[in-house]
């Protein structure tokens, strides 16, 4: 099986920056949907269970999408399943935010909430990509992230404008996961040139849009915004909390201990 | 070459016909030209068929059936050599099922898409009351924006009070 749209054009960026940026998408998308994958059997309600589910499943075809794609540029021969399964922690670029534990289902909407609201503007956006084949990718990937955020936004405002309790926890689950979101819009010299190369937005103008979104949500669930404080977070560099192992091993057991397994 | 193909467009035509063939796996009611997941089928210069495929969701584990019944279908159907290959851009559209296709959701219990795309703003907030598709009673309620699969979410009837589900519009 073939994709329609070639790899990058002739004035692209250096193979190796484009790979880890690519990585830096698509581990962000397979990292969230395996947390997700967590709940499945473990939700509230069976319409729960299907809706998380559903979010999980596209997420892991967005990344495999991006991983495939990540493979062809890297030109080594790795594939999506080679990148996924045999990559250690540190080969990971996903933001930390991605990661961090389900905690209770308030914990995992916000968390749902600010990821979604991110890949919606971003996507958005690449859709003018100069690389085509991510233009391609976001362009499919923003329809089903606009589901994504209904569903979560939904529910943040649920909680958030439901009992005291319901309130209570997502406000302190948003507490607890907003310094996360710094990392999403930390610009670092790879951003930086994707974004002079055209081939991504740039992060500042994703924020904008972004903080306007969730300012909006907030404002419905009656949720107060948090403040930002200065983050120390470098998962987008390899950097990972104690997290990431611990998701890598139970998605990674397979294909260690049997390399090479197929269905 | 020991055997004879019959001609391009004899090829072309024989393709349609076993992809139209082709059912969804989760939603046999419809085959997958009605879908609109069949993108095109042409011939290369070296005389192979290109056929191109559509995802609905990136997802969807029906994409992976699809792609296995497509070969089979074509490979039964003799049309000689084909590749089939997956296009994303510009990314399917619940809009382009075809009305046969929209009848027949329908008649099997299956809602389908109400509105095109292009009103983005529905797609994100707003839920108007959907009709429900037995006894189109429009006293409805949104149980799930998730169904059984990533295309459908699951809705009530509270005149039946029978469940259905609503192909979205995506």
């Amino acid at each position: 099986m073939s994709l329609d749209s070639p790899a990058v054009d002739a004035h692209a960026v250096d193979s190796q920056a484009l790979f880890r940026y690519v990585l830096r998408l698509g581990d962000l998308s397979l990292v969230l949907g395996q947390r997700l994958g967590e709940w499945v059997g473990h939700s509230p309600a069976v319409e729960e269970d299907l809706g998380v589910a559903n979010i999980a499943l596209d997420l892991i075809g967005q990344a495999r999408l991006l991983l495939t794609y990540a493979g062809e540029v890297e030109g080594r021969g790795r594939d999506e399943d080679k990148l996924a399964y045999l990559r250690e922690q540190d080969a990971y670029f996903n933001a930390i935010l991605a990661e961090q534990p389900n905690g209770d289902f308030g914990q995992t909407i916000v968390r749902q909430v600010l990821i979604d609201a991110f890949q919606l503007e971003l996507y958005e956006r690449m859709t003018n990509s100069l690389d085509v084949r991510l233009a391609a990718i976001a362009a499919k990937s923003v329809k089903e992230v606009r589901y994504h955020l209904r569903y979560s936004s939904g529910w943040l405002v649920r909680l958030g404008d439901g009992t005291e309790e319901s309130h209570a926890r997502v406000h302190t689950a948003l507490e607890l996961l907003w310094p996360y979101t710094v990392e999403l819009f930390a610009e670092d010299d790879l951003d930086r040139l994707m974004a002079d190369s055209g081939i991504a937005p740039r992060l500042s103008e994703v924020r904008d849009a972004w903080m306007q979104r969730i300012e909006a949500i907030l404002t419905e669930a009656t949720l107060k915004l948090p403040k930002d404080r200065p983050h120390a977070w470098h998962g987008k560099r390899g950097q990972h909390s104690e997290h990431l192992g611990y998701i890598l091993a139970e998605m990674q057991y397979l294909q260690r201990a049997y390399p090479d397994a197929r269905w | 070459m020991s055997t004879v193909l019959p001609d391009v467009d004899e090829r072309v035509g024989l393709a349609w016909e076993a992809l139209s063939a082709v059912e969804d796996p989760e939603i046999p009611a419809v085959n997958i030209v009605e879908l609109g997941l069949v993108r095109f089928v042409k011939t290369r210069a070296d005389g192979t068929l290109e056929v191109g495929l559509s995802p609905t969701y990136v997802g969807c584990p029906a994409t992976e059936v699809i792609r296995t019944s497509v070969s089979v279908a074509l490979r039964a159907a003799d049309i000689g050599g084909f590749e089939v290959t997956q296009v994303l851009s510009p990314a399917w559209s619940s809009d382009w099922i075809t009305a046969e296709g929209r009848r027949k959701l329908h008649a099997y219990g299956i809602l389908p898409p109400e509105r095109t795309v292009s009103n983005v703003r529905d797609v994100l907030r707003a839920d108007r009351p959907m009709a429900c598709p037995r006894c189109h009673s429009v006293d409805t309620e949104t149980l799930s924006q998730f169904g059984s699969t990533p295309c459908k979410a699951l809705h009530r009837c509270r005149a039946c009070l029978e469940p259905f589900e609503y192909f979205k519009c995506i």
